[in-house]
């Protein structure tokens, strides 16, 4: 069964999804949801140790040999990434059932489950395959059933919200088919092996060139790199607490993840970065998105807005980690995926149990928060100081490595500027922890000093995040190996 | 002559398209729509992709039309007026526009026999899939068989639209006043006497057309797809003239959600199997000891599996919208 691992992790999900539809009882679909997703999770452990230890693995769907049929691929980035979506998928999953009792009405769990599998199978999917139209699909699934997601938010403005992202992430994934359709003209292949063997050969014309530019704003729509990223913030703000979680950690990561594969092993180092001149303009928008987005991060009252702004900053290392183009710069970005996925998960988690008890999004609401829910109120000072990158956390590792990618390419300026934004992080962080611990609590409320402390199902996987924050930011083994291993072969200087 | 046909076909698209665009009243715009799809699947003949040309006839021209006037019932018949000018808009769609045209100016013509994408992948098909697959639709080969798993995921995309439509738009009571039976507007039913008359003579010849091009998709254009589609069209046309409840009695919402589950796990098992008897997931070849047998097996099953799902999404969509807006009346009394 072993030589099965590249696609049991997405067969278990796809076939739990339908499965949960026919059993339609919440608490049964969501056990039948969180041991699939668990599944999948030791799958994709497997599946890194195997990579590691042996190398790439290939995988011949329905036996047929590659470019006639579709195949899986998992190299080291693959797998990395699998693993960051699968763990994160369980952790939050396991929050869901207590998270969604009062967002989401009872008759419509069930559905939620369903287009909660059927997205990890999309993000999955992607991310696993090596061949360019099978990841269209899968992203269609994705997509898709992320609009669902972001559209069950209790809010009425998350309709509105699910419209937009609905509008622009269908224009980014027609984007990227016509690109791939161009690409598939020119080559005759979809294979993504293939066609960086044959794409060198009709590099020069203006098809490539194009299919190139359609695919490059496609993922960047998807991406929501600034300024691209108008649909972010109200998504991600309306959208259920617990599903904020999910795809704060994950989808944006798919997204960077499709950028790189496209760039570096589709079209090939050599022309992605000749045929625009795209480190310039991805080093730009990266700086640029972390300003932007951090100073409108200060000025939102939303909790969840600030914490949405900060996610399109942090695209912004990343897109910069990338826009060096070196072993020690992707590296960074690598590891920043990782990292961001980690902190990010913890505080919108965190946040879904402050709502859970007491439905506070607003800023002013979080008064006095500290006395009433200690425990979530210090996980989320935690995964704050992770996302300034405060030392022995995960924040500190991926900005530290992204500062020294820069020193050594000798890009100075860059670095300070980054290390100027990080400022503006302390002060939307600072915002939210001075409202919760240093002014007393609202006075409408009935007095009650009581503890109200968000349940054990709750905080269990809230504090295992936090806990992974500090752990990955002392014992950085697993993800600076791995993200070494991956950046090393994307340059081809490891096979 | 092709040419001739060509360039009358693709300005009537563009006519249509323009007048869609100038419309404000939707209902023009749905039948509008419905013509532009019919014209498309006439293009697509002409350049002999009969496939697509059938699933675009029972998509642009049969369901979509259908679901967009039950859309329209709920959101009003005419368009409002634009609140600002869409520059911005125009200005994306212009370099976009631009740049599909520039990519386009060193593109192979039509169907040129040298170009790259009839020479590499597309050669292989035409020349092997016969003793590969056996089966002489090589359109079925290649979208069953060689990228089956393409296809499983294409059909999980349209599971995944039913099941969101069902999450936002599923109704959170039980609604008993929808449990009467008959007609839900006496005068109505009285008009439409003769459109009820000529539906109930097609419904018949709709299924078993349906059925034909279900089974018949390994020899000639169709398969699971396209039936699944026109199946659907059939109960909703009956749906839409008898009345949504005489519908639900002969059939339950539950039976569809239940269906369209089932269709993806068809899929899915087939590939199991193949998996069980130690072969790559959806290898048809171990379903019978002859492979090529097994391949035909495979592929009548998973295509079995995407007409349950087709079929049944489209028509939980369909009850989903029709659903929504009697509550929406309801709550209007």
């Amino acid at each position: 069964m072993l030589s099965h691992l590249p696609v049991l992790q997405v067969i278990v999900p796809l076939m739990a999804a339908p499965l949960c539809l026919l059993i339609a009882k919440p608490k049964w679909v969501w056990l039948l949801a969180i041991t699939a997703s668990g599944l999948t999770f030791v799958l994709s452990c497997l599946l890194l140790q195997q990579v590691v230890a042996a190398g790439p693995l290939t995988y011949e769907l329905g036996g047929w040999e590659a470019p006639w049929g579709i195949e899986y691929r998992i190299d080291y980035l693959n797998a990395f990434l699998l693993l960051i979506i699968s763990a994160i998928s369980t952790v939050v999953l396991f929050a869901a059932h207590t998270a969604i009792e009062k967002e989401i009405p009872s008759k419509r769990q069930t559905f939620f489950y369903v287009l909660y599998l059927l997205s990890l199978v999309g993000m999955l999917g992607i991310v696993s395959t090596g061949d360019a139209f099978n990841l269209f699909v899968f992203l269609e699934i994705s997509s898709l059933s992320s609009y669902g997601l972001i559209a069950l938010g209790k809010d009425r403005r998350a309709l509105w919200a699910a419209y937009q992202y609905l509008i622009m992430g269908t224009i980014g994934a027609t984007f990227i088919l016509i690109g791939i359709g161009l690409m598939y003209q020119m080559t005759g292949t979809l294979n993504m092996e293939d066609l960086s063997m044959r794409l060198p050969e009709v590099a020069q014309t203006r098809s490539v060139f194009t299919a190139f530019a359609f695919i490059i704003v496609g993922v960047c729509l998807k991406l929501a790199l600034f300024p691209l990223h108008l649909w972010l913030p109200n998504a991600y703000a309306y959208a259920p607490s617990i599903v904020t979680a999910y795809f704060s950690a994950t989808a944006t990561k798919v997204a960077i993840y499709v950028l790189i594969r496209f760039t570096f092993s589709v079209f090939g180092l050599s022309f992605s970065f000749t045929a625009l001149p795209l480190q310039m303009i991805f080093l730009v928008l990266g700086l640029s998105g972390i300003f932007m987005a951090s100073i409108a991060a200060i000025y939102q009252q939303n909790v969840k807005h600030i914490f949405a702004y900060s996610s399109i900053a942090h695209i912004g290392y990343m897109i910069i980690g990338y826009s060096i183009s070196t072993v020690a710069g992707l590296t960074a970005t690598l590891l920043h995926v990782f990292n961001h996925a980690l902190m990010k998960s913890a505080l919108f988690l965190a946040l879904a149990a402050v709502i859970y008890r007491t439905g506070a999004v607003y800023l002013y609401q979080f008064q006095g928060l500290s006395q009433k829910m200690p425990l979530t109120m210090a996980a989320i000072v935690l995964a704050g100081l992770s996302l300034i990158g405060a030392p022995l956390t995960v924040g500190f590792v991926s900005k530290w490595y992204l500062l020294i990618a820069l020193i050594e390419r000798g890009w100075w300026p860059v670095a300070v500027l980054i290390l100027l934004g990080n400022l503006l992080t302390v002060v939307y962080v600072w915002r939210v922890i001075e409202m919760a611990y240093f002014r007393p609590p609202l006075r409408q409320q009935p007095v009650d000093h009581s503890k109200q402390e968000a349940p054990y199902s709750l905080l269990l996987p809230v504090w295992i995040l936090v806990a992974a924050n500090i752990y990955f930011g002392i014992d950085t083994r697993l993800s600076i190996q791995v993200a070494e291993l991956a950046a090393q072969s994307l340059f081809g200087v490891r096979q | 002559m092709e040419l001739f046909v060509n360039v009358i076909l693709l300005s009537f698209l563009l006519a249509i398209a323009l007048a869609i665009v100038r419309m404000k009243d939707l209902f023009a715009v749905i039948m509008l729509a419905g013509i532009y799809g019919l014209l498309s699947a006439s293009f697509f003949v002409v350049v002999d992709a009969v496939d697509v040309a059938i699933t675009e006839a029972a998509v642009g021209a049969g369901v979509f039309t259908l679901l967009m006037l039950v859309a329209t019932v709920m959101a009003g018949r005419y368009e409002q007026g634009a609140r600002h000018k869409p520059l911005l808009a125009l200005a994306v769609v212009f370099i976009t526009g631009s740049l599909l045209i520039y990519g386009s100016l060193d593109m192979p013509a039509f169907g040129y026999g040298p170009a790259p994408d009839h020479q590499h992948v597309d050669s292989h098909y035409i020349n092997e899939s016969m003793s590969e697959v056996g089966v002489p639709n090589i359109v079925t080969a290649v979208l069953a068989s060689y990228r089956g798993f393409d296809t499983l995921g294409e059909l999980l995309v349209i599971f995944t639209a039913g099941v969101a439509v069902m999450a936002l738009l599923s109704t959170l009571y039980d609604s008993h006043s929808n449990l009467g039976t008959g007609p839900e507007n006496k005068w109505l039913y009285e008009q439409q006497m003769p459109i009820r008359l000529v539906v109930k003579i097609l419904i018949p010849f709709i299924m078993l057309f349906a059925f034909y091009i279900q089974f018949h998709g390994d020899y000639g254009p169709g398969g699971g797809f396209q039936a699944g589609l026109i199946l659907a069209s059939a109960i909703i046309l009956y749906a839409m003239l008898f009345g949504i409840r005489t519908a639900k009695q002969v059939i339950s919402p539950r039976f569809y959600q239940c269906l369209s589950a089932f269709g993806i796990l068809l899929y899915g098992g087939v590939g199991v199997v193949a998996l069980l008897n130690g072969e790559h997931f959806l290898d048809y070849s171990v379903l019978f000891t002859d492979p090529l047998a097994g391949q035909h097996v495979g592929i009548v099953l998973v295509e079995l599996g995407i007409g349950c799902t087709v079929f049944s999404t489209m028509i939980l969509i369909f009850l989903n919208f029709y659903e929504r807006k009697n509550n929406q009346l309801d709550g209007c009394q």
